[in-house]
């Protein structure tokens, strides 16, 4: 075995055997991944982890089906993605009227936010603040835009692997990221332009 | 400033995406470059929505698993011997 290219591929015939070193390196490949999806997704750490913990689990348990045809990373990316959507609708559940009015970036998104906060300074655009700007504005976002924009922008996969995932077609996660991203500018414009030295353009 | 919604600008908002993601035929490319050129609005939503992807994503490269949780995980999954390739 190539140990040098292949250490972040654990070997598929040996976690089918459910060799536990085999499983320790697939967790180990993948958990950071899986928990920022996961963290992104819910917006809350024990969420993450639970689902984090279930992902693998059941990753355990049946890795008997999976047959290869996809990459192991956008497998498991599935079964997080349904995890956390299925905790979501838990959640909604509970708190149908505070989550009512929140798909607000379905639908046509036109841009009303036309200022160029670009130009502040780094310092600026990365404190903690902002990074907790950035975390609310995600939230904002539909569970399905959401899921689109983190596996696409965040996680980086391509328009077909996070397709994939979602199981949907490529046009339909074109359409849920442009959405999600369009949405998310929207919300960091506003919050930004209450930074920017002249306000009044 | 207003934004003017005239079809340039529909359009350009529409190719948007794709053009960041480098997936806009290349002619269809210059004329939206064009637009950009002289049409302010267009060009700053696409200057703050390509930022906006970028505070993203960095804001997730600096999110790892914390070792606490790191520690439950390997419990969970009963693998807490294999818990030592921390490098
Ligand atoms: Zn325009």
């Amino acid at each position: 075995m190539s140990e040098h290219n292949n250490h972040n591929v654990p070997d598929l015939a040996a976690l089918q055997r459910k060799e536990k070193g085999a499983f320790a390196r697939l967790v180990d490949a993948h958990s950071d991944k899986i928990y920022r999806l996961a963290l992104k997704m819910l917006g809350d750490q024990q969420d993450a982890e639970d689902v984090l913990q279930e992902t693998f689990i059941k990753a355990f348990n049946h890795i008997d089906g999976f047959e290869g045809r996809s990459k192991l990373s956008t497998w498991l990316y599935r079964i997080a993605v349904n995890e956390a959507l299925m905790l979501l609708r838990k959640r909604k559940g509970k708190l149908t009227s505070i989550e009512a009015g929140v798909e607000l970036d379905d639908g046509e998104v036109m841009p009303r936010q036309i200022v160029d906060w670009c130009c502040l300074p780094e310092r600026e655009l990365m404190k903690d603040q902002t990074r907790q700007a950035i975390n609310r504005a995600i939230q904002t976002l539909s569970d399905a835009n959401r899921a689109a924009f983190l596996l696409r922008d965040v996680e980086g996969l391509s328009t077909q692997e996070a397709a994939e995932v979602l199981e949907i077609s490529e046009s339909a996660l074109k359409v849920r990221l442009m959405r999600a991203r369009l949405a998310l500018r929207e919300e960091l414009s506003q919050y930004f332009s209450e930074m920017m030295p002249d306000k009044v353009l | 400033m207003k934004h003017s919604h005239n079809a340039h600008c529909h359009n350009t908002l529409e190719q948007l995406n794709a053009y960041i993601d480098g997936e806009l035929d290349p002619a269809l490319c210059s004329l939206l470059e064009e637009h950009m050129e002289n049409c302010e609005d267009c060009y700053i939503v696409y200057n703050t929505l390509q930022k906006t992807i970028e505070l993203c994503r960095s804001d997730g490269e600096k999110i790892s698993l914390p070792q606490d949780a790191r520690q439950r995980l390997y419990a969970a999954l009963k693998l807490e011997d294999d818990l030592t390739s921390e490098e």
